[in-house]
């Protein structure tokens, strides 16, 4: 028994160094949250006197109110197209044994092999030399270059643990292909779409790389904050980080407890 | 007109291609992943590799062609920013090993179902927030009378004086390329048949030595697949450069911005990008043809 495990003190020093690997995850993000509580135009610690002005100011603010209007059109143009295009290529990567697997497999990967600034330079040469004006939609599309990979690999994962012989059974029992799509295939595979959905919408939400290049006017949450950053200090720029990064564990809090209901929900009925 | 000549060479076995993805299932569902990455991936690198070899400074490719854009590599200091990338690229790949892979060890085998699962949201979260917002929260942090300098100055001393450096640079993409390798090893990990670990220790073989003969060799695709990832990540990186680091190092990607924007040398750029997704490109294609990705993802 004893050799099967790691030795107690193995398994201490694990533990030990995953906290610390978190507390160094998590130390900017709290940072962020400290210095947006500071009433203080200017930075300083130990806070000297904390309020919630400057939440209340970038609440309140106009600008901001349409940043966050377009990275939502982005996050939801990109979680709708996204998610049905990696579903049909999750099929291809996992479900049948078709003659170009192996090369699809890996071909749909080098987008996400490859660094995010380039490729958003790539596509913004692209976009200038075949005449389209960049704006939100060509950041949409940027976002889907490297995010419907990552959403087919999310399914894909779901879709490795799926068994033909639902569709087969069905098939037998003289059920025609729709049927056989909405009734058996997409309620087994739900849970995987709707964390590959999950996924998209929120890389979409917090992606700067291709935002910054491929944006044009239309600016975006991040893209802004990046402006902000360069342009020297102001509360505003921690206070919006944290209320986005708060906004994502939100909405990765919910998605997630949607997806742990419906997998026991399913398992209850089966 | 360059384009009808790759067409003719190109059409025979295309045609035979697209005719096998129509035939089956499985290509016709890969269709629009295809199509995708045709008009977004494949279409915009194809793009700037004909305007890196066209003339320098113009606006149009396949009409001109030259090689004056890839000499420019060793003109001036271009060559040091692909030296910086290169290195940073290799410096954060080799720290990120020994430090993700306790971690990896611990979500597959120490943690429990409910403890990894923690461990592994909490690290995946960073992936959804912009990477310039962690940075920025770094700043915050090493600043004068940021919270570390604050916090000394409380006990008389004072923080260390390490904000836009090439150091800090470096710190930066170890942070923000984290995930990035913790993944790939964790499912490197899980390849490991735990009763193997058992079965070596039983037979008298050392803790270090049933992690190197045994353990490390099954982890292996998922420890390359993390290290490539990384490696190709950030010697494309320069949110950390231009944020913590203040652009004390010109990276190559800020080479290739300037060059499209202030320069207005697009092929420039051109030719500096093309370099660089030639050497990501190598690395990545040689790479892949060592792993099998059913075998990888199909057990999680």
């Amino acid at each position: 028994m004893e050799n099967t495990r790691q030795s107690r003190a193995a398994r201490d020093f694990i533990r030990v160094w995953t906290v610390i690997v978190l507390i160094f995850i998590y130390l900017p993000v709290i940072c962020d949250a400290l210095s947006s509580l500071s009433k203080s135009r200017y930075f300083s610690f130990p806070i000297k006197r904390w309020s919630m002005d400057w939440w209340v100011k970038t609440f309140n603010s106009m600008e901001i109110g349409e940043l966050v209007r377009n990275s939502l059109v982005i996050a939801f143009a990109v979680t709708i197209i996204s998610t049905v295009i990696a579903f049909c290529g999750a099929l291809a990567f996992a479900r049948y044994d078709w003659k170009g697997k192996k090369f699809f497999q890996k071909a749909i990967l080098l987008p996400i092999f490859f660094p995010q600034p380039v490729l958003g330079l790539a596509l913004l040469l692209w976009f200038n030399s075949i005449g389209v004006p960049l704006s939100w939609k060509t950041a949409a599309f940027a976002h889907l270059v490297w995010i419907t990979p990552i959403v087919t690999l999310v399914i894909a994962i779901a879709v490795y643990g799926f068994d033909p012989a639902l569709e087969d059974a069905a098939r037998d029992l003289g059920a025609s292909r729709f049927q056989i799509f909405r009734m058996v295939t997409l309620p087994v595979l739900w849970p995987g779409v709707w964390s590959g959905m999950l996924f998209a919408f929120l890389l979409s939400w917090g992606n700067f790389p291709l935002s910054l290049y491929t944006t044009g006017i239309d600016n975006t949450v991040p893209k802004w904050l990046y402006s902000k950053m360069v342009a020297g200090y102001s509360p505003m720029v921690p206070t919006l980080g944290t209320m986005s990064t708060l906004a994502a564990a939100v909405v990765m809090i919910a998605g997630g407890a949607a997806v742990y209901f419906i997998r026991k929900a399913r398992s209850r009925n089966s | 007109m360059s384009d009808k000549n790759a067409e003719k060479i190109a059409k025979p076995s295309l045609i035979a291609r697209i005719q096998d993805l129509i035939a089956s299932k499985g290509g016709r569902c890969a269709m629009p992943v295809y199509i995708l990455m045709l008009l977004g991936f494949i279409a915009p690198l194809a793009m700037v590799a004909g305007f890196s070899v066209a003339e320098p400074k113009s606006f149009t490719a396949f009409t001109s062609f030259s090689l004056a854009n890839f000499a420019a590599l060793f003109e001036g200091s271009v060559w040091k920013s692909f030296a910086w990338s290169i290195g940073l690229a290799a410096f954060t790949t080799a720290i990120l090993v020994p430090i993700c892979y306790p971690v990896a060890v611990g979500m597959v085998r120490v943690f429990g179902r409910m403890g990894s699962l923690a461990v592994s949201v909490l690290s995946v979260f960073p992936m959804f927030v912009s990477e310039n917002v962690r940075l920025y929260g770094w700043i915050l942090f090493f600043t004068k009378k940021g919270i570390l300098d604050g916090t000394l100055a409380l006990l008389n001393g004072q923080g260390p004086d390490v904000l836009y450096t090439p150091g800090m640079t470096a710190f930066g993409m170890v942070y923000t390329y984290l995930p990035y390798m913790l993944f790939p090893i964790v499912l490197g990990v899980a390849l490991v048949p735990p009763d193997l670990i058992t079965a070596a220790r039983d037979l008298g073989a050392s803790r270090f030595r049933t992690w190197r003969e045994i353990e490390l060799p099954l982890a292996m695709p998922g420890v390359l697949i993390g290290m490539l990832l990384t490696f190709v990540l950030s010697a494309g990186a320069v949110a950390e450069s231009k944020i913590v680091g203040g652009e004390s190092v010109m990276v190559v990607t800020n080479e290739v911005n300037v060059a499209f924007s202030y320069s207005q040398n697009w092929p420039m750029g051109a030719a500096f990008a093309v370099t660089l997704t030639f050497i990501i490109g190598a690395l990545t294609i040689y790479a892949f043809r060592k792993i099998d990705l059913d075998k990888i993802l199909g057990r999680a």
